[in-house]
């Protein structure tokens, strides 16, 4: 049974709630027996089908932030360009940003559907070994909005998961939206028995990123999902004309540094603000390649080391388990 | 009196939400800089803080922590300046941790967006506004769903000017055609950066995306305010920016889309 039947009401809690079969939306809903005798409710079958799924992938990281805007996509984006230009590298990127893709325009795909193949909804390709699967290949038009709430989006990354065809991959980078909600947990919660490497968080500078961040720091430990490293994005800005620096967003608490320190987290480096990494994103490019020697790129790429490293070094167990309701 | 009679709404003359698909493209600080500009032209003005999992309005106002109380009509909001002229009402309020995440799923969310929207006791107000957390899902539909037995005079919609930006807001506004929410109006935020030390002009995030927007999708554009540190720099601290800086370029951008949307709501 899927999360939401096709003749569940726009408010079913989800199959697989603690609420199924209990909520106001229930009442009347023909399905409201078998969801309040929790016959469904049992441990979801895809987790098992998903770990399967997942022995052909062998490293997966989430990229999270509490804050919105701070630079998730763009960093899973060029996350997955740097380790694609091995081409002894698979590499699959996976955007679980269900109400607000921006990872297709992003890889320059934009306009691309995904197909159905024997064996699932193949992904899109940008390159031979860089796989990329997002909501909005699913879109018919820019404009069309997903108005969903949390079980439909959660269908959705489970079928994400459980029916692409990801076929050998080393690694499977997810973008996620901002925030502790229904695709945060899905996603831990869907990977569970295939393990997650861990996760990379993004923060900008200032405290008002910063405090969301902390809430997803918390999230993590929570869902006990290791965490790789922070990041410090678009911390401060070189004016191309005078060369000094501003600081656009002031680490008026400490910046990302502060906080690592006081969560004895590592820190994996800072990006600066660079406007023609906005540029790129628009145009559907990789900055690495458009600019390889500025200051920003560099930083990309002395934080992707780290990540490397980290995945190499990481033996992960499907242990991580989430009750969390 | 039941529930529905307490109707805490019935003296809010305007609601307006502020969306944007896109995250951290300046809603909280939108809300925020159009609440004070009410309050200095002397309206009395509430915020209704619905982001759940990123509340960012209790730290742009200076509000800490405070108590959230229980009156007769509902929990009393939390007052911003002694007048009592600016009411706030955030999930920030109601918890003990300022870091502890809320993970809920939308049902959850759902629920106590529901309790903000009939059980706060606003009272008389000229302009409520809702800050809304990104995207078009639970937080959006419920908020809508509440309010709807009231009035809702429209939502303004905040971009950055990249395209990765009105992407996101092409979504939000098929969103408002879709609920029937009117769009009041566009505004470009982040706009060019202009360097203090040698004043060239840095569009950072691009530049005319929202403009653009506005002209793509016939809706009204209110302005576009410039990146400015000062700026970020008030709401980390939680000063009033157009109290502090009258004199800046960016205080002129906010206070003329504050005026502009301000008459249009009254005329
Ligand atoms: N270091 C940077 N310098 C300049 N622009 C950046 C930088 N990092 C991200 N951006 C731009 O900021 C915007 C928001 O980034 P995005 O990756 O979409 O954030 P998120 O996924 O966290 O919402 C995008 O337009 C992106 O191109
Ligand atoms: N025009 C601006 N100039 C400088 N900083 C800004 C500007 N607008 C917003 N900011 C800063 O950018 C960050 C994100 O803004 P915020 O209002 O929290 O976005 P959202 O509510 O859309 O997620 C905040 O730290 C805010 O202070
Ligand atoms: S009974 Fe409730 S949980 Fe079950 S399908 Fe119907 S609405 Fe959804
Ligand atoms: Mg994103
Ligand atoms: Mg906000
Ligand atoms: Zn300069």
């Amino acid at each position: 049974m899927a999360d939401v039947p096709s003749d569940a009401p726009e408010h079913c809690p989800g199959t697989s709630s603690d609420q199924a079969g209990k909520t106001s939306a229930c009442q009347g809903c023909p399905n409201q027996n078998t969801c309040a005798s929790g016959a469904v409710k049992a441990p979801d079958p895809a987790i098992e089908e998903i770990r399967l799924k997942m022995t052909s992938v062998k490293h997966k990281i989430l990229v999270l932030s509490g804050k919105g805007g701070v630079g998730k996509s763009t960093f899973s984006a060029h996350l997955s360009h740097a380790l694609a230009s091995d081409d002894s590298t698979e590499v699959a990127l996976l955007d679980v940003d269900i109400c607000g893709p921006s990872i297709p325009k992003m890889m320059g795909l934009e306009g691309e559907q995904v197909h159905q193949s024997g064996s699932g909804w193949s992904p899109v390709y940008v390159e031979d070994n860089l796989a990329v699967m997002s909501i909005g290949f699913l879109l018919s038009s820019p404009d069309d909005a997903v108005i969903w709430r949390g079980p439909k989006k959660n269908g959705m990354i489970k079928q994400f998961l459980r029916d692409v065809d990801w076929g050998e991959v080393d690694y499977l980078i997810v973008d996620t939206p901002p925030g502790t909600s229904d695709e945060h947990l899905s996603i831990v919660q869907y990977l569970s028995s295939a393990g997650i490497d861990g996760a990379v968080i993004i923060t900008t500078p200032q405290e008002v990123s910063l405090q969301d961040v902390r809430k997803e720091i918390r999230f993590c430990e929570k869902v006990k999902l290791p965490i790789i490293g922070v990041i410090e994005n678009m911390s401060g800005f070189v004016c191309p004309k005078c060369k000094n620096t501003s600081q656009i967003f002031p680490p008026t608490t400490g910046g990302a540094q502060r906080m690592c320190e006081e969560l004895n987290l590592p820190l994996l480096g800072r990006v600066p603000l660079d406007p023609r990494i906005g540029k790129s994103c628009d145009e559907g490019k990789s900055f690495l390649t458009e600019v390889p020697d500025s200051p920003a790129a560099m930083a990309y790429q002395s934080i992707i080391r780290k990540i490397k490293d980290y995945c190499s070094h990481s033996s992960i167990k499907g242990s991580v388990t989430v009750d969390l309701e | 009196m039941d529930t529905s009679e307490r109707g805490s709404l019935d003296q809010v003359k305007h609601v307006v939400l502020v969306l944007s698909g896109k995250g951290g493209v300046g809603k909280s600080t939108i809300t925020t800089e159009l609440a004070l500009a009410f309050r200095h032209s002397g309206r009395k003005v509430g915020i209704l803080d619905v982001d759940l999992c990123g509340p960012s309005i209790p730290r742009m106002l200076r509000v800490g922590k405070p108590e959230v109380h229980q009156c007769d009509a509902g929990w009393v909001p939390v007052y911003a300046d002694p007048q009592q002229q600016l009411a706030l009402m955030s999930i920030g309020f109601l918890m003990e941790d300022p870091d502890e995440a809320v993970v809920w799923r939308g049902p959850k969310k759902s629920a106590l967006i529901g309790q903000f929207v009939s059980d706060v006791a606003w009272g008389e107000l000229d302009v409520l506004l809702v800050d809304t957390p990104p995207g078009t899902s639970d937080e959006h539909l419920s908020v809508l769903e509440n309010l709807r037995k009231h009035k809702v005079d429209g939502a303004v919609l905040v971009t950055t000017p990249q395209a990765v930006s009105t992407g996101d807001v092409r979504r939000e506004i098929t969103f408002c055609k879709k609920t029937d929410v009117k769009i009041l109006g566009i505004v470009e935020n982040m706009s060019g950066f202009v360097c203090p030390h040698c004043s060239e002009c840095s569009n950072i995030f691009s530049k005319g995306g929202g403009e653009e927007l506005a002209k793509l999708t016939g809706s009204v554009f209110l302005g576009s305010v410039p990146l400015d540190p000062l700026l970020t720099a008030s709401l980390e601290e939680g000063r009033d920016f157009l109290q502090a800086f009258p004199e800046s370029s960016t205080y002129t951008a906010i206070s003329d889309i504050a005026k502009t949307l301000l008459s249009n709501l009254e005329s």
